[in-house]
């Protein structure tokens, strides 16, 4: 098969940290070729010097496309030339139409004028092929993450000449939209396009790539043929060493849900638009995971518990109270952590730093006039950084500058540094690598064991399974069945998330 | 949601009809076309340029330099005309490319430099009205017959009202710029801009391009604004158009544009200087208040406007 696109002796120094060290990187022809590596590795560089969202270091360095040197300048360039990119994060527009997102730049035209009734036609088609049926007329910003990903990942897909990379594109999917995903790649891969596919979900890899690129610490590992290398091989080219112990091992020491007081209890909860009739109790120091589909209703739950969707029917009772939150503040104040989907809108703070991002809600909780010295700050932002590995060579990097993983393993800290009574986290580790995966689940496990409760929202089943002591499944904004104890398994929820 | 949109639109226009009906019913000619037209000649240069600003603003930018161009448009014309004795096309034929230069030198600055539009045409603003000093302190009448014709052309409508040249020309731009707006991939990029930049630019949005063509039209359109008013007064002024930039940003707000850029209607800022026309009519009918209650009234929907966005946003912001 002929080299599509060729990277070579690519280099990307940062103030104060080398991104990059002489990497290179070869591309098929109608491949699909997996790039991994941990957090911070230099993934989303690559991909963001390979299109012209970057500028490689002077000098050296050649990329290499259709055996014809280039130099992109802007990613527009790159796009123009066949290239087309889903960075990593939802990078769209929100204040413009579904369609307008979708053909932005190449919308097509009558006359010299966009004629739009052709680009609802094809937008509507676009996302047929993505089974997503919503008004491509409506604003990006009335749907939600999820969806978003898969509106960029549909534009990705109809700008694709040559070459599509496809940064953490399955991030905040569920299993379905993973499969439907790969249908289309495998189609395109058919069609001869090159596909770079970034992922830290390594059973994906096996399932769709042909060749995998290893990059650790911005330098290349090698390049392999999937086929030819076993999982554990792989992981340790990512890590350097093999894993100590991996994810997926349900938790031991498992109290009978029924005999625990109860901390946080919702009865017949309804928000405008949102949930219906939802009931759901979590324990003193228990974990309770909620897992289903897509629009199911996870995100919502945690949204009414957190005082962010206005309750239509029902109560919330919160250690015995009635719970009354009109802001975020006050749910903070009464013992409840959120942290949310959505970590570029409301999550971090880019040009603050880490410690700065870090002790922000530990701040708040304290109040503005018990402030948290410098040194305390500096104490608790360099625990959280050997915690979770966030790789940083200090606690002052703002936290723009950290790679999507680290960005993430900072907002987890954040809301772990308030220890809260009840901590929910919407998607947790979405976009964490297999090595700080572990370490998150057994910090967050022991921290439930000292008293705190746990409300985990996760489309990766093996995740909610190891962390959760039950499992609440959701379908169309109510609840379907628990599941606990022997029940518990990733195959019983798969199940339940199936038939309902 | 689409409703929401449009709502501080259709409050506008609702407030715009209200006094009307107030006005109509308490003065004695009030309800007549020939307001209505005179709404339009008396403010065809602020409406042109609310156009141009309207673009900057929905990009996320702003432009201090409008007055202060048509200030320097109206002395050059008047200069050009009254002393070296050019023919007016003449003289529009040099001043508009050279105001449209003058934007489009703001927009490189703002981009290559990355430098704030609140500084670049701030100093805009203070190097055209520099300029317009330099070129004559005093105010240049313009005696042509050409300004003659003009002034004479229009349609006359029923109720001796008079429809001229100024409020043709701006009903022309306004419909080249609504189709600029809403029907050509530049204005989905200048409402790409002001969603958000770094997203625009992933996105592969041309932002130079962009950025450059946004200021251009809007000093192109200061220009085009300043040659009208030389119609109005006769006469080409250094010191005219002080604080038009202000004008022309409130009846942007007052029309429903985000001041942060991203969203907004072309219309809307129309709308916003008949807004602003009326109440001006209306006190001159009236009689007994003192014009400043224009000023003050305009704050006060300020205000009005501003605190609106803030709720209808933070109501997207929490179902989205
Ligand atoms: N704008 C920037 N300024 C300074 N350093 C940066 C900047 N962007 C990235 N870095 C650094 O470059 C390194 C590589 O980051 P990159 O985003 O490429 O990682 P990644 O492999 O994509 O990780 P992840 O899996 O978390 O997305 C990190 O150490 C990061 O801190
Ligand atoms: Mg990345």
């Amino acid at each position: 098969m002929p080299v599509v696109l060729e990277l070579k002796n690519i280099s990307k120094t940062y103030p104060g940290v080398k991104a990059l060290d002489d990497v290179d990187l070869t591309l098929y022809q109608g491949e699909i070729h997996a790039l991994l590596g941990e957090n911070g590795a230099g993934k989303s560089t690559l991909v963001k010097v390979m299109t012209g969202a970057q500028r490689k270091d002077e000098g050296i360095g050649q990329v290499l496309f259709n055996n014809q040197s280039y130099d992109f300048k802007t990613p527009a360039e790159a796009q123009l030339a066949g290239i087309s990119t889903v960075y990593q994060e939802v990078n769209l527009l929100p204040n413009l139409t579904v369609a307008q997102n979708l053909f932005l730049g190449h919308e097509p035209r009558k006359y010299g004028l966009i004629d739009y009734k052709n680009m609802l036609v094809q937008s509507e088609q676009l996302l047929s092929r993505f089974k997503l049926s919503i008004d491509v007329n409506a604003q990006l910003s009335s749907f939600s993450v999820a969806v978003q990903q898969l509106i960029a990942i549909a534009r990705g897909v109809a700008m694709s000449a040559q070459v599509l990379v496809l940064d953490e594109p399955t991030a905040s999917l569920d299993a379905d939209e993973v499969q439907t995903l790969f249908a289309v790649l495998n189609q395109l891969k058919a069609e001869g396009v090159a596909i770079v596919f970034i992922t830290h979900f390594l059973d994906q890899v096996y399932q769709i790539s042909d060749r995998i690129t290893v990059l650790r610490n911005g330098k290349q590992v090698g390049q392999f043929l999937t086929s030819e290398l076993p999982q554990a091989k792989l992981i340790e080219a990512m890590l350097g060493k093999e894993l100590q112990h991996l994810t997926g091992h349900q938790r031991e020491c498992e109290s009978p849900t029924n005999s625990q007081e109860a901390i946080l209890s919702l009865s017949n909860v309804s928000a405008k638009g949102s949930i219906q009739s939802m009931n759901l109790t979590v324990g003193k120091g228990q974990a309770v995971g909620l897992a289903g589909l897509l629009g199911s209703g996870r995100t919502e739950v945690c949204k009414a518990i957190f005082g962010l969707d206005q309750l239509t029917q029902g109560d919330i009772t919160f250690t015995n109270n009635r719970l009354t939150i009109s802001q975020p503040a006050d749910a903070i104040n009464a013992g409840i952590a959120l942290c949310p989907e959505d970590r570029k809108t409301d999550g971090i703070i880019g040009p603050l730093s880490i410690r700065e991002n870090i002790a922000l809600a530990l701040q708040a909780r304290l109040g503005w006039w018990r402030y948290i010295s410098k040194a305390q700050q500096e104490e608790l932002a360099q625990f959280y950084i050997d915690k979770l590995q966030i790789a940083t060579p200090d606690a002052d990097k703002p936290i723009e500058q950290l790679s999507g993983g680290n960005q993430q393993k900072v907002i987890l800290a954040r809301w772990l540094a308030i220890e809260p009574m009840l901590l929910i986290l919407d998607e947790p580790t979405r976009g964490i690598d297999i090595g700080a995966h572990a370490e998150i689940l057994t910090l967050i496990r022991s921290l439930c064991e000292e008293g705190m409760s746990l409300l985990v929202t996760s489309s990766e089943l093996d995740e909610l399974v190891a962390l959760a002591n039950k499992v609440v499944v959701m379908r169309d904004r109510h609840k379907v069945t628990e599941l606990s104890g022997s029940e518990l398994t990733s195959q019983h929820v798969m199940q339940a998330i199936a038939e309902g | 949601m689409m409703a929401k949109r449009f709502l501080p639109l259709w409050i506008t226009t609702g407030l715009l009809i209200v006094l009307f009906i107030i006005g109509s019913a308490q003065f004695e000619g009030f309800g007549s076309l020939r307001v209505i037209t005179n709404l339009f000649s008396d403010n065809a240069f602020l409406l042109i340029t609310a156009l141009g600003m309207t673009l900057v603003i929905i990009s996320g930018g702003i432009d201090l330099s409008v007055g202060s161009v048509i200030a320097l448009s109206g002395v050059v014309c008047s200069v050009l005309i009254t002393q070296y004795q050019w023919h007016p096309v003449a003289v529009f034929a040099l001043v508009l490319p050279l105001g449209t230069l003058f934007g489009a030198l703001m927009g490189v600055l703002i981009h290559e430099y990355r430098l704030q539009p609140f500084i670049v045409t701030l100093a805009g603003m203070f190097l055209a009205r520099g300029l317009a000093t330099t070129i004559s302190e005093k105010s240049v009448e313009i005696d042509h017959p050409f300004y003659d014709a003009v002034s004479d052309f229009g349609l006359l409508l029923p109720g001796n009202a008079w429809l001229d040249a100024s409020s043709m020309l701006f009903a022309l731009l306004l419909i080249v710029i609504v189709v600029i707006m809403h029907f050509t991939r530049l204005g989905t990029n200048i409402y790409a801009l002001g969603g958000n930049e770094q997203s625009a630019v992933l996105m592969g949005v041309p932002v130079k391009k962009t950025t450059i063509s946004i200021y251009a039209a809007s000093s192109f359109l200061a220009t085009f604004a300043g040659i009208v008013f030389t119609f109005y007064t006769f006469s080409g002024y250094a010191l005219a158009g002080v604080g038009v930039e202000l004008d022309a940003i409130a009846a942007v707000v007052i029309g429903g544009t985000l001041l942060t850029g991203g969203s907004g209607f072309v219309i809307g800022s129309v709308l916003g200087v008949l807004l602003m026309g009326i109440i001006q009519t209306y006190i001159t009918f009236d009689g007994t208040l003192s014009s400043w209650w224009t000023k003050i009234v305009i704050g006060l929907l300020l205000f009005f406007f501003i605190v609106l966005q803030k709720l209808l946003n933070r109501n997207n912001k929490l179902h989205a």
